[in-house]
């Protein structure tokens, strides 16, 4: 066992573990931040997505050992902390608005990927949105309502 | 769902520290590399085969990254991810197949991880930027305790997943050379634009010999030379197709080529039914592809 040093939505963590264990169960296990889901465990569907220095990827890909120095979002770190409680992101918010969420079982990866989407400066445009989350499946939606959301978002509402 | 193993993995910063690590892999006992982890890490529930026993990580050897320009050719680090690729502007000027190529893998997530030296050397038969490679003659600089070597990518797959790699052999970079006037193609079907696995996948590069003297009839261009067709999802490895090369050599992309080009296609691969389509559907729709490259690059 090593100890792996690293950031959760921004707060530094240390977690005794296998280098190889993946980083979705050391979020999932080690760190009780069960929002992020897994779905197929290889790559496949995204539902596992978290912030890897900014940029989407599989949890369920990643050995902990990569990890190591990086900085790490999850579905949990979206929301602001305020005195009355979380606040929303734009992202969330939009899509409670569209009704971007059926079983929710994608939900936290697709708002992962259009969340990096979003910071990377991504506008409002159906087929960049679309494209941004071609690796996330939804068995639900249909797709179009995650789409207007993040149109929303992108538009600044 | 699947437990996942925890094999040992070591992290060595340096190649020197590799070297150490790899001098005890053997073909019994072998330690298993993992660069973006996109294939290795879906090995270790079991699930596809036996999983790694050990394995050692190369995301710390900064020696294998980066993207340069040296000695006539494009030098891509075996750890280049596909969307370094993509957003690349030496990649974009010189190897716009492989950029295309890098597109069509996975989606955002796995182009931020998946790297061209995984790629390669998980020698998937479906590999995507393993055409591309095999068409731009690409060269492979490999490297362990027992020192370097070059492989050349038309020698680099020698069976089903295999590789010339020796055990104890990472891949340090990917060379390939610079073609003035080189022309380059890909395409890639699958069944969606993302996520795929292809049914059917290939990269066409020739260079425009031009026309000596006479005007040209029609729209087509000159005569091509130095034509390399290579395709995946159809054999048990990434191939070229000799037969349709030698129909292309000194020809010009006129309807009749590429007639002759598809056909030659069609008779020389031998693809099979699988899970993700059939032995008929590869074959015709190779040809159509091949088809259309030429048509596209004929201007007809």
């Amino acid at each position: 066992m090593t100890a792996w040093r690293f950031a959760v939505n921004g707060e530094p963590v240390e977690i005794e573990a296998p280098g190889m264990r993946r980083l979705l169960d050391v979020l999932r296990e080690d760190l009780a931040l069960t929002g992020t889901k897994e779905g197929c465990g290889e790559g496949e569907c995204g539902a596992c997505t978290v912030l890897l220095d900014g940029a989407p990827v599989d949890s369920c890909l990643v050995p902990v050992c990569q990890v190591e120095g990086a900085r790490v979002a999850t579905v949990e770190g979206l929301a602001a902390p305020s005195p009355e409680g979380p606040v929303l992101d734009s992202l969330q918010q939009a899509f409670l608005e569209a009704g971007g969420a059926q079983c929710g079982i994608c939900t936290p990866g697709m708002l992962m990927a259009a969340r990096a989407y979003l910071d990377a400066g991504g506008g409002p445009d159906e087929a960049a949105i679309r494209e941004s989350i071609a690796g996330n499946l939804c068995r639900c939606t249909g797709y179009t309502k995650i789409v207007e959301a993040i149109a929303i978002a992108a538009a600044g509402g | 769902m699947p437990v996942p193993v925890e094999p040992p993995i070591e992290t060595p910063a340096s190649l020197a520290e590799a070297w150490a690590v790899l001098s005890g892999s053997t073909a019994d006992d072998q330690v298993t590399p993992i660069a973006g982890g996109t294939d290795v890490m879906v090995r270790i529930t079991g699930e596809v085969g036996e999983p790694p026993r050990r394995l050692v990580d190369l995301s710390r050897l900064d020696d294998l990254r980066g993207i340069s320009v040296a000695g006539g050719a494009v030098v891509l680090g075996a750890l280049t991810t596909y969307m370094e690729i993509r957003r690349s502007g030496l990649c974009r000027e010189h190897l716009p197949a492989l950029v295309d190529a890098a597109a069509t893998i996975g989606a955002a997530q796995i182009q931020n991880r998946g790297t061209i030296g995984g790629n390669a050397a998980n020698a998937s038969p479906a590999g995507d930027t393993l055409p591309v490679l095999l068409a731009l003659d690409a060269v492979f600089e490999v490297g362990g305790p027992r020192g370097e070597r070059s492989v050349p990518a038309d020698r680099f797959w020698v069976a089903y997943r295999r590789t010339a790699l020796a055990p104890d052999e990472l891949i340090l970079r990917v060379r390939i050379p610079l073609v003035g006037g080189q022309e380059s193609r890909f395409r890639k079907i699958g069944t969606r634009r993302a996520q795929a696995i292809s049914k059917v996948v290939m990269a066409l590069a020739w260079r425009d010999g031009g026309v000596p003297g006479a005007a040209m009839e029609g729209a087509s261009g000159g005569a091509w030379r130095d034509v390399r067709l290579a395709l995946g999802s159809v054999a048990d490895r990434p191939i070229r197709a000799a037969g349709a090369e030698a129909v292309l050599e000194g020809a010009r992309p006129t309807p009749e080529t590429a007639d002759a080009a598809a056909e030659a296609l069609a008779a020389e691969i031998r693809p099979i039914d699988d899970v993700r389509s059939t032995a008929d559907y590869r074959r015709v729709v190779a040809a159509r592809a091949l088809h259309r490259m030429i048509r596209d690059a004929g201007g007809w």
